[in-house]
């Protein structure tokens, strides 16, 4: 049953991805995604979230008993997304401020405290970690993505206001590629964001089905890898 | 003697699609030309211009679904979506945005949802919205009735205005655009003015006002054709402009000088093409009698919610939009009962059924 470290790997970056198959964390998803920053800015906080969690939660798997597991994943989560929204108040002000509520609200990321009761409570803590980075990770990819579209198509730029994030040199960075007066105000409403959302998930949805369309290789192979792997829970 | 037996259908459909939409074309050629004679070439332009891409897009689109193409164009659908689009987007609009607001309306509304019969949503005010929502600038430029501005278009002008986005030399937007009367009454309610100073103001002008009340007296003779050609039924229609005119008359009756008219709420803006034309859509409207009805009632109430107390002057294309969500509901309730049986179920005192 138990995954192997590529099986985790490509089920956090594609196959079980957070954005475009679990559809968790939604809310943030369609609401920082209006550029390319904010999408950045969130999808760090968020996976640095799911590590943590996934670790501490892992560490915890065989103490906590299960009546009461979950209040326990919730305080655990809040407890870290205090600290990095401190830390964000902290170094990347101007960031929290656009990011305002959205940061908080990681904590009922359905996303992180899924993770934390389907796989870190589970499985051994370099396993959870992984785990918690690379559905972190594919959950900043899709953002990214939903960011950069969204910000192309209604403003004209990429990475508008970088130096929030990077620093002063990040002003270097923005891209203007035609005048934002003539952008497409819609890719930045809300109804924007569940369009551009559901663009992407065809065009995942499209992919996956050219590859299906060829003769799958490795089906046999990687049934027996995950049979040979250690048995860790 | 020997009886012919056929099966059924018995009952041959009078209309084809295609033909229905003919008919619905044939019944928008009057208002177009009353807003042309009032608006000048650029209604023509847009209509021309919609219709084509429509066209073009339908073919592109329906090609791309691996679908017969011509038999899916000769339904004549996304010449009425192209055709309703252009009435409702101001006339000297630029040629992109006709583009994008017809491309959402086909490809998006329409046969992403898998073609003619399977939109939930009306696709020519689903396109509009893209288009109202994305470049509230260009939606805002309504040139004012031919007949009063000094500076008339001729046909050249407006096709270089609508394909280059800029005006000729000379002429400026401030100069030939000008508030529509829904636009002038809400910008004067909402800086404390009333009813009868904003109607009697020389910007508002009692001939503005008219031009739309005549572009409105003839597409309610279309209309009225399409009632008379059995295309359409008269619930919907009835109940949009009495869901409008019912609301508005209350207020109007309780405070006339912060409400306007429940006249000139009917004949402004674009509640009658609205009641005949777009509610009317056979696919995206509710079925049953009662359904019709209560769903054209709610597009006239909610077009008056929102041109009172909502952002926008006008609210035709989002009263119908959200009626449209929930027309599937309302069949499911007004289920006509069956010839025979109860309101529940089995007729009473058949015990077997």
């Amino acid at each position: 049953m138990n995954p192997t470290l590529t099986d985790i790997i490509r089920d956090g970056l594609w196959h079980n991805n957070p954005g475009l198959v679990q559809l968790l964390g939604l809310c943030p998803l369609l609401a920082i995604s209006g550029t390319m920053v904010n999408a950045i800015g969130l999808g760090i906080a968020t996976t640095l979230t799911l590590l943590l969690s996934n670790v501490l939660v892992s560490l915890i798997r065989n103490h906590a008993r299960p009546e009461i597991r979950i209040p326990v994943y919730v305080l655990i989560i809040a407890s870290i997304v205090t600290a990095i929204e401190l830390a964000m108040n902290a170094w990347f002000h101007g960031l929290y401020l656009i990011l305002g509520i959205f940061i908080p609200l990681i904590v009922t990321n359905c996303a992180i405290i899924g993770r934390a009761e389907a796989f870190a409570s589970r499985n051994s803590v370099p396993r959870a970690a992984l785990d918690g980075l690379m559905m972190g990770l594919g959950f900043t990819g899709v953002l990214i993505a939903l960011g950069a579209l969204r910000e192309v198509l209604g403003q004209g730029t990429l990475m508008a206001n970088a130096h929030l994030l990077f620093g002063e040199w990040g002003h270097g960075m923005t891209l203007q590629l035609y005048p934002s007066e003539h952008g497409f105000l819609l890719a930045l409403l809300p109804p924007g964001a569940f369009m551009a959302m559901g663009l992407l998930i065809a065009a995942k949805n499209w992919i996956d089905s050219q590859f299906e369309a060829e003769p799958a290789p490795s089906a046999d192979e990687s049934a027996t890898e995950s049979e040979t792997a250690p048995d860790n829970a | 003697m020997r009886f012919r037996t056929e099966s059924s259908p018995h009952m041959i459909p009078a209309h084809s699609v295609g033909g229905v939409m003919q008919q619905v074309q044939m019944a928008l050629v009057p208002g177009t030309l009353a807003m042309a004679w009032f608006f000048g070439w650029g209604v023509l332009v847009n209509v021309v211009l919609a219709v084509l891409f429509a066209v073009a897009f339908e073919a592109a689109i329906v090609a791309a679904r691996k679908r017969p193409v011509m038999t899916t164009l000769g339904d004549n659908s996304a010449i009425v979506t192209g055709w309703l689009f252009a009435l409702a987007v101001p006339p000297l609009t630029p040629i992109w945005v006709t583009l994008i607001g017809i491309a959402f309306a086909i490809i998006v509304a329409k046969h992403l949802y898998g073609g003619l019969g399977y939109n939930p949503f009306n696709p020519a005010m689903v396109g509009y919205v893209v288009v109202l929502v994305s470049f509230p600038r260009e939606m805002a430029l309504w040139p004012a009735p031919d007949t009063l501005s000094d500076m008339s278009l001729g046909l050249g002008q407006t096709l270089q205005t609508v394909l280059t986005g800029s005006l000729p030399a000379a002429m400026d937007w401030d100069a030939i655009t000008r508030a529509t009367p829904l636009d002038a009454m809400r910008e004067g309610l909402g800086t404390g003015r009333t009813v009868s100073e904003i109607t009697a103001s020389p910007m508002f002008g009692s001939f503005s006002e008219s031009s739309w009340e005549w572009i409105g007296n003839f597409f309610l003779l279309g209309g009225l054709y399409l009632l008379f050609r059995r295309i359409i039924h008269w619930h919907i229609p009835v109940a949009v402009i009495l869901g409008v005119a019912i609301p508005a008359g209350f207020f109007w009756i309780l405070d006339p000088d912060s409400f306007a008219s429940p006249a000139f709420h009917v004949f402004s803006g674009a509640v009658i093409i609205g009641a005949f034309f777009i509610a009317t859509d056979p696919v995206s409207a509710s079925t049953t009698p009662l359904g019709r009805i209560l769903y054209g009632a709610g597009i006239g109430l909610l077009i008056f919610v929102i041109r009172t107390w909502g952002g926008y002057p006008d609210a035709v294309a989002f009263a119908v939009l959200l009626m449209n969500m929930v027309a599937p509901t309302l069949d499911h309730l007004t289920r006509p009962r069956i010839f025979g049986r109860s309101r529940r179920g089995p007729p009473p005192g058949d015990g077997h059924a």
